[in-house]
């Protein structure tokens, strides 16, 4: 601000960028303040308090406050207003949809699960039936084997035992036979059928 | 200039200089003087300082801003939620005003910190234009939705009868000097931080005169006049702040008279 400093007779006037005129009309004399920095009396006293000056200042204050006081409550703050409102509806409407985006997700999760626990039931199930028809199947077919062998078993212990007899019965009657052609041979004559019947029991009973 | 600024008394730079208004167009409305000034230049630069940023910074409309837009909408947000803060929800229709009143003190103030710039706000009248405009705009507001109710302002509750005559002097006597001290606040602070930079401006001047030895001395003053530049912006926003919280404050006052 030193540019265009106007000052009386023994100040300074060779300022870096020289003076302005009109500056300079204002008689300036200088007055030393108590703290020591020198003050110049302009033709108004303190600019600031100079009553001259303060029309002209209301007038553009007025004016220039008014138009930009339309400026920005017609124009500038209402479109501030929308895009800061336009993108608060964004924000909330990309939330929401975040969140039923979300909600979607979990059901689908839990649709998920439900149709996995009831397929798991299931194969449980269908897994159980099949073992359960397999276990009565085998243990049918164990019986039914089991029903026959014994009837085998049987039937080869009967003729076992009717075998053992009929051999029996020959032994007895080769015997016979046996003990009377020895008696024949020793005696020289025929034995009694009876009496060597009744030996050869004896003697069987005794073996 | 070596020479004369070591001369006793005289001092390189005269402070109140810069407060100095001249006449770029003269003009007369009626026989008052209505002529285009520095003080009115400035104005005007601050005007469409504030109407480019605030108009050409949103021209995008941006779903995710770019710096100056988020700029934008940072002052507009700021200034909304002190308005609504400080002043309720009723007051929200008082927010342009507030807005503009905030934005043309900070912008006249900040511009005023360019060299060659004049400080609007540096005049008493202008600052107390904007003042009384503000008391007068609150009072009205006040009567205009309270009636006769807007005076218990005045009244506080739960003072004994007694006191009551002094309370009440005391509380008309704050509520009319309140334009005063909130049209000073920001003219003697906008006023003193410039005096004080040319003030030390100054010093470099006359410690240059000194030669080799005073450039060296002439350090210590620039380093000063770099430190107060950065105090005087934040003073530059702090009064811009408290004038519009101040306004808000006030108008918070007319919309519940009765607390």
């Amino acid at each position: 601000m030193a540019q265009d400093m106007a000052v009386n007779e023994g100040v300074t006037t060779d300022t870096p960028t020289g003076e302005m005129p009109g500056a300079a009309d204002a008689a300036h004399e200088h007055v030393t303040t108590e703290t020591g920095v020198p003050q110049e009396a302009h033709s108004g006293g303190f600019p600031p308090f100079n009553a001259q000056t303060f029309s002209s200042q209301v007038i553009w204050l007025v004016l220039v406050f008014g138009v930009l006081y339309l400026l920005m409550s017609r124009l500038a703050l209402p479109r501030i207003a929308r895009v800061i409102e336009e993108r608060r509806k964004r924000i909330s409407s990309d939330l929401e949809q975040a969140g039923s985006a979300k909600a979607q997700t979990d059901a689908a999760i839990a649709a998920y699960e439900k149709a996995f626990a009831e397929a798991r039931a299931k194969a449980h199930a269908i897994a159980q039936e099949t073992r359960d028809r397999l276990t009565a199947e085998t243990d049918k077919q164990r019986h039914e084997s089991e029903a026959s062998l014994a009837g085998k078993i049987a039937a080869a212990e009967a003729s076992i035992a009717a075998t053992k007899t009929a051999a029996l019965a020959n032994v007895r009657l080769v015997a016979v036979d046996v003990a009377g052609a020895i008696v024949t041979r020793l005696l020289g004559e025929d034995a009694d059928k009876a009496a060597t019947e009744n030996a050869v029991d004896a003697a069987l009973k005794r073996s | 200039m070596a020479a004369e600024a070591e001369h006793a008394g005289s001092f390189p730079v005269d402070p109140l200089h810069q407060f100095m208004i001249h006449k770029i167009v003269p003009l007369q409305i009626g026989g008052y003087d209505a002529s285009f000034t520095n003080s009115s230049l400035w104005m005007v630069v601050t005007a469409c300082v504030v109407t480019a940023f605030t108009v050409l910074a949103m021209g995008r409309k941006a779903m995710v801003p770019g710096r100056f837009q988020a700029a934008a909408e940072m002052f507009y947000e700021f200034i909304y939620n002190m308005v609504r803060d400080n002043a309720g929800h009723e007051a929200i229709r008082f927010f342009p005003f507030v807005f503009t009143l905030f934005m043309f003190i900070f912008c006249t103030n900040v511009i005023g910190l360019f060299p060659y710039a004049f400080t609007a706000t540096s005049h008493i009248i202008v600052t107390f234009a904007l003042a009384i405009t503000v008391f007068l705009g609150v009072t009205l507001t006040g009567i205009y939705l309270h009636g006769f109710k807007f005076f218990r302002l005045f009244v506080p509750s739960g003072v004994p009868v007694v006191l009551l005559p002094l309370v009440v002097a005391i509380e008309v006597i704050s509520y009319i000097s309140r334009p005063i001290s909130h049209s000073v606040r920001l003219f003697a602070n906008m006023l003193a931080g410039h005096i004080t930079l040319e003030v030390f401006a100054g010093f470099v001047l006359t410690f240059g005169a000194m030669g080799t030895v005073g450039y060296v001395g002439a350090v210590l003053p620039m380093a000063m006049i770099v430190a107060l530049t950065g105090l005087e912006l934040l003073v530059a926003a702090l009064q811009a702040y408290v004038f519009a919280i101040l306004t808000c404050m006030y108008l918070h006052d007319a919309m519940h008279p009765g607390h």
